[in-house]
């Protein structure tokens, strides 16, 4: 978990102005592209699959690439390029729940930390340490385990890891737009400290957590991927890349083509998402006065 | 330097306290009778009344957290279900062949890293710097087990050069024990290889960019004397710090690559406990992980205050 965003000064409250920029730049515009692509592959998958991805064909066990399986089968005779159409959903709504989770629950908690300070500030920001002490996928598995192997425990578990990110993120940022004159104008016009938190800082605070959301999400898919080939994510027979990859291990002598497909697709949205976020932390350098 | 220790130290510990607090909290998202989920696929009376007993189970929360802290310090993690070793000499057994697949991964992080992120700093746009900025976004994107089993098919399916797996240890034959370990600290090595390339890189380029090395050029001093003998010692400032901060995350990472070349090391621990359901041993692991990742960052600072004339003084 070594990409973070790296936002320090205010950033201005543009979110249009952010995506223009963000569509000049070319990292960017390939790694969203790619995730793009997935997004559709994985809304289109009963339409784009060429076999049912749990169906077993006895007769097609192992079998090498060719016409009828561009991918090949797997041990049970299924097609691996049926079985990686679906399991872009389970990687996709790993990332996209987990995300969503630790944005929930970190901005909320980094915002009221960075603007109420004192002992709440240092209640949050020791419990963020804490969790940040406990290594990323360490925690994850952890997590996975006590609450039960299933898909949706996975996506919790790895939103859960990642929620410190985003608290140490916006405190970081509130602190910094806190400081700002308009927050002191809006303080002195008697406006609620609620109203200030959402209607002034939040929108402020937004254009790093976007970017870092994005560089999130890659480490959220490798994740998913790790808790599936450890057998804790989604569960057996659905597809999953991680899972499958955890049974072509057994079979790397006779039919490496099991194992080569599921990590190639990881390693191709892993990449999107990072070009994403790396062309997002671009686009907004110029915010920071970089 | 000494008082910045200690104030990190300060902050280090009530930081593990707290991690303690969430470790055992872990034990509440279970769900039904603690005892019995804590006793895993172990079934027998004996077995859930020790458990109840030892975690205090029948007492309010706080007793329980009380006494399984006051346990721990005295160096008791309990007793795993699976192999009824206590967990605390398991701990002891294991961490040593994780921290040798770390430190080994760290040699190859460094090997790769630092000379080619110099390299790319040195020549920035040219190809060698897009060459560099490719193996670490592939570094960062690949998965160490895929990676794992890749390395697996080529040289130990394929070639025949190295075992697919296993432990020898280096006392009883250290070319057996590199052997063994050349493949899982390569891959571990590589994504580590990724961040200190980038982050060298980043710390060159601004080296190279002050006023020193402007004078030093100015002075007609040679190319090959103001990178290695002024530029590059303040550049491996940051990059010492992250090293160590690095090394922290090694031995988190090495539970897949653990897993993959079935070393018995602390991240198979882990991922037994998982699997055996030694809810006991997962935490234990988590814990300890999350305390050598402190002191890490403890490290990480002294590096800091050493290596920092400003500090120093």
């Amino acid at each position: 978990m070594s990409a973070v965003a790296t936002g320090a000064a205010p950033a201005r409250p543009r979110a249009a102005g952010f995506v223009v920029r963000v569509l000049h730049e070319p990292a960017a515009l390939v790694g969203g592209l790619i995730v793009l692509f997935f997004i559709a592959v994985a809304l289109a998958a009963p339409l784009i699959a060429p076999y049912d991805p749990n169906a077993s064909d006895w007769m097609a066990i192992r079998q090498a690439p060719d016409a009828a399986h561009w991918f090949g089968t797997d041990d049970l005779g299924r097609d691996i390029l049926s079985r990686i159409i679906y399991g872009t959903r389970a990687s996709l709504a790993a990332g996209i729940v987990a995300i969503v989770v630790a944005v929930l629950i970190g901005v909320p908690l980094g915002l009221l930390a960075g603007y109420a300070g004192g002992i709440v500030d240092v209640l949050i920001s020791r419990l963020a340490d804490a969790f940040l002490a406990m290594p990323f996928l360490v925690l994850a598995i952890a997590l996975a385990a006590f609450l039960g192997p299933s898909l949706q425990n996975a996506m919790v578990a790895i939103g859960l890891s990642a929620t410190p990110i985003f608290v140490r993120l916006a405190r970081g940022q509130t602190l910094v737009v806190c400081a700002e004159d308009y927050i002191a104008a809006a303080r002195s016009q008697g406006i609620g400290p609620v109203t200030i938190m959402l209607g002034h800082v939040l929108p402020n605070i937004l254009p790093p957590i976007v970017v870092q959301a994005s560089l999130t999400m890659a480490v959220a898919v490798l994740a998913e991927a790790s808790l599936a080939f450890l057998g804790l994510g989604q569960v057996p027979p659905d597809a999953s890349w991680g899972s499958m990859l955890d049974v072509a291990r057994q079979f790397l002598g006779e039919a490496p083509w099991m194992a080569i497909w599921p990590g190639a697709a990881i390693i191709v949205l892993v990449i999107g998402f990072n070009l994403l976020g790396d062309g997002c932390n671009d686009a907004l350098s110029p915010w920071r006065g970089d | 330097m000494v008082s910045l220790l200690l104030r990190r130290f300060a902050v280090a510990l009530p930081t593990l306290l707290l991690v303690s607090m969430l470790v055992f909290s872990l034990q509440k998202l279970l769900p039904g009778d603690p005892a019995l989920a804590l006793a895993g696929e172990e079934r027998s009376p004996e077995v859930i009344e020790y458990l109840r007993e030892h975690y205090r189970l029948n007492d309010p929360v706080p007793v329980q957290y009380a006494a399984w802290l006051g346990n721990l310090l005295q160096g008791d993690f309990g007793t795993s279900i699976r192999t009824r070793l206590p967990i605390g000499t398991m701990l002891i057994e294991k961490l040593p062949v994780t921290i040798e697949l770390a430190l080994l991964s760290m040699a190859v992080a460094l090997l790769i890293g630092l000379p080619f992120g110099i390299i790319a700093a040195l020549r920035p746009g040219s190809w060698l710097d897009y060459g560099a900025s490719v193996f670490s976004l592939a570094g960062l994107s690949i998965p160490h087990f895929w990676l794992g089993i890749m390395l697996i098919l080529l040289f130990s399916v394929h070639l025949g050069w190295l075992p697919a797996g296993g432990y020898v240890p280096f006392s009883e034959n250290p070319l057996a024990n590199l052997r063994g370990m050349a493949m899982p600290a390569l891959v571990l090595g590589t994504g580590a290889a990724a961040v200190i390339m980038r982050h060298t890189r980043s710390a060159m380029l601004q080296a190279l960019s002050q006023d020193f090395i402007r004078t030093a050029r100015a002075k007609g001093v040679e190319r090959r004397r103001i990178v290695l003998r002024h530029a590059l010692p303040n550049a491996l400032i940051p990059v010492v710090t992250l090293g160590t901060l690095q090394f922290g995350e090694l031995l988190a990472g090495a539970v897949l690559t653990e897993q993959v070349f079935s070393i018995p090391g602390f991240g198979k621990m882990i991922v037994d406990g998982v699997f055996s359901r030694d809810y006991a041993v997962v935490q234990a692991v988590v814990l300890c992980t999350a305390a050598i990742f402190l002191l890490m960052s403890l490290a990480a600072d002294l590096a800091y205050g050493l290596l920092n004339p400003r500090l120093r003084s």
